[in-house]
């Protein structure tokens, strides 16, 4: 029993340094970063004077006629047809790539080396590329996608990508770009994620369903898709909390763009934090982008812990 | 099997997946044909699609050792920063999570369960609301604006996900092989080192693959504390060219390959193993 204890001990103590390390940076950290965005440090050398929730209203009261309110604004929106847009094609393209690959193709091992690879890049390299396929050029000199479009013949299509500043209601035209450069990214994922379901399927299950005489689509739609459900669930949860922490691929792509048509909170906080010196007006949005993150991961982990007890 | 060689079903199966891998090969034909071309030949917009007229290797020199005169700086420096940043930092992360994941899932103390999770919530969190007291802590204790300060930083942020990716690992190996060593008069650090550590291996190349692709395509922690361009690894480096105000777009594309060859390279020859860790990055119960 002594020994028991002690050895309980010992292994307490191996894991020790990384507890207290995440102790420090994450939840120290996240705690110290919510005392800036409660101050008024407004400059280079840190003042930590209450200011209350002042940096919050700042973001959010359109009365006082702020441009950071409205910056804000527009950067939630854009947030939210991203994330909703991003999720649904990656969701969509990595099903039907995983499902297409699950018949048994020649050549499987090629084409998926091809769908992943982008994952293994930097979200820096994507955006420096497709920056310059998206660059529109000027009217009669096109560039990127547009001069493709003149060699196909698809004229018609050319736009200003994402330097137009349209918009339907909230939603700029400019982010499907932007949009199109993520998924590229990251649908090899959720395709991986599918196939490895898929793969996990007895085939015996198939096989059944197809003596009892039920067809192709009828077993998709019926056996495999309900088996799919949770990939499905874990995939959305792992893209959905990239895409609201998103700042690397959209800041090296078009930056906030014209009008803040690109704009996400992730870009409004570094510049404002790190070119600006308004660190209390950084730390209230990144206290926000945390709270939106924690809305979908902390549910997100307390049902896998669950699961897992069960188990 | 069922399905006939030639039925239209399969031929509109191939045409799909040869009509998405060409889609997602675009990226990589502008990159190599843009990168081969000369300053002159790229300038033409009318061939942007088309291949170079000869293959022309300025374009890599320039992104390399950088043209003096133009203010452009070369990417050899930062290439090096990147090695000597994630070669270590991929170290000491996977051994970390080694550790841990070994006690986590083998030596089940009391509250082991509750420290596994709040561990793993590290990994989800946006990193900017911990970036400004990482810069005033790194700036504190002296490793602001150095490479030993990001080292550190991405050893301490590896923690969560390299413990998980080893917890689920460990978690597959038999119970038995643990008392046996233990009936052997084994202690904790015993059976660690000479039970699983040797059967380790697939785990740590999950790991190492993992965490070298990850620190080597970081850059907001990079951006935010190296502002000296000379110690900035090459994500940094690379946005700087893309964003300088003469833009090289041949230069440009030459400096993506470069930056991107390392990570290429090891998912290609290391493919699968890149996949598994890709899955585990999506808790597991």
């Amino acid at each position: 029993m002594a020994q028991a204890s002690r050895e309980r001990w010992i292994a307490f103590l191996m894991v020790l340094p990384s507890l207290i390390l995440i102790g420090i940076f994450v939840y120290g950290f996240i705690g110290w970063t919510g005392s800036v965005s409660l101050s008024q440090w407004d400059g280079v050398l840190p003042n930590y004077e209450w200011a209350g929730f002042e940096n919050f209203k700042e973001l959010f009261s359109l009365e006082e006629g702020g441009i950071s309110a409205r910056r804000f604004r527009i950067d939630l929106w854009n947030t939210f047809f991203f994330t909703i847009l991003f999720l649904l094609v990656c969701a969509v393209v990595g099903l039907m790539l995983a499902i297409l690959l699950d018949q048994k193709v020649k050549g499987e091992g090629i084409f998926r080396t091809v769908y992943l690879f982008p994952m293994a890049l930097s979200f820096v390299v994507t955006g420096v590329v497709w920056q310059w396929i998206f660059a529109p050029g000027t009217a009669n000199r096109a560039r990127g996608v547009n001069a493709l479009l003149d060699i196909i013949g698809l004229d018609g299509l050319k736009w200003k990508w994402y330097t137009d500043t349209g918009s339907l209601g909230p939603f700029h035209y400019a982010l499907i770009p932007v949009i199109i450069a993520a998924s590229w990214q990251m649908i090899g994922y959720t395709m991986a994620m599918y196939l490895a379901g898929l793969r996990g399927i007895p085939e015996e299950l198939r096989e059944a369903a197809r003596v009892d005489g039920a067809s192709e689509v009828q077993i998709y739609r019926r056996i495999i898709m309900p088996i799919l459900a949770p990939i499905t669930l874990s995939a959305l949860i792992v893209l959905g909390h990239i895409s609201l922490k998103i700042f690397d691929l959209i800041f090296t792509m078009t930056g906030k763009g014209p009008g803040f048509v690109t704009d996400v909170p992730g870009i409004f906080m570094f510049e404002t934090t790190f070119q600006g010196n308004h660190y209390s007006q950084g730390a209230a949005i990144s206290m926000i982008m945390l709270a939106m993150v924690a809305v979908i991961i902390i549910p997100y982990l307390i049902y896998s812990m669950r699961r897992q007890v069960e188990l | 099997m069922r399905t006939t060689r030639f039925s239209p079903s399969r031929i509109a199966i191939y045409l799909l997946l040869i009509l998405f891998a060409i889609i997602f090969l675009i990226p990589v034909y502008v990159m190599l044909t843009s990168s081969f071309k000369t300053f002159a030949e790229v300038q033409d917009l009318s061939k942007m699609w088309s291949l170079p007229s000869s293959i022309n290797l300025d374009s890599f020199k320039a992104a390399w050792s950088g043209i003096p005169e133009k203010g452009l700086r070369g990417l050899n420096r930062n290439l090096l920063n990147s090695i000597l940043l994630t070669v270590p930092a991929t170290i000491i992360s996977s051994m970390l999570g080694s550790m841990n994941g070994y006690i986590l899932s083998k030596w089940r103390f009391p509250g082991a369960n509750a420290i596994f999770w709040i561990l793993l919530f590290g990994m989800f969190i946006p990193y900017q609301s911990i970036l400004i007291p990482l810069t005033q802590t790194l700036a504190f204790i002296g490793l602001g604006g150095t490479l030993w300060g990001l080292i550190l930083v991405h050893v301490v942020y590896g923690i969560p996900i390299t413990t998980l990716i080893f917890r689920n690992y460990y978690a597959e190996v038999p119970t038995e092989m643990i008392e046996a060593a233990r009936i052997d008069g084994a202690g904790i650090l015993g059976t660690y080192w000479y039970v699983m550590f040797p059967i380790s291996l697939p785990g740590f190349v999950v790991v190492i693959i993992w965490q070298f692709t990850n620190i080597w395509n970081e850059f907001l922690f990079a951006v935010t504390t190296l502002q000296k361009p000379e110690l900035q690894p090459i994500t940094v480096a690379l946005r700087n060219l893309s964003g300088s105000q003469i833009k090289e777009w041949n230069v440009v594309m030459a400096g993506t390959l470069i930056a991107a060859v390392p990570t290429l390279i090891i998912y290609i020859l290391l493919g699968r193993y890149f996949i598994r860790g890709l899955l585990a990055g999506s808790v597991k119960g």
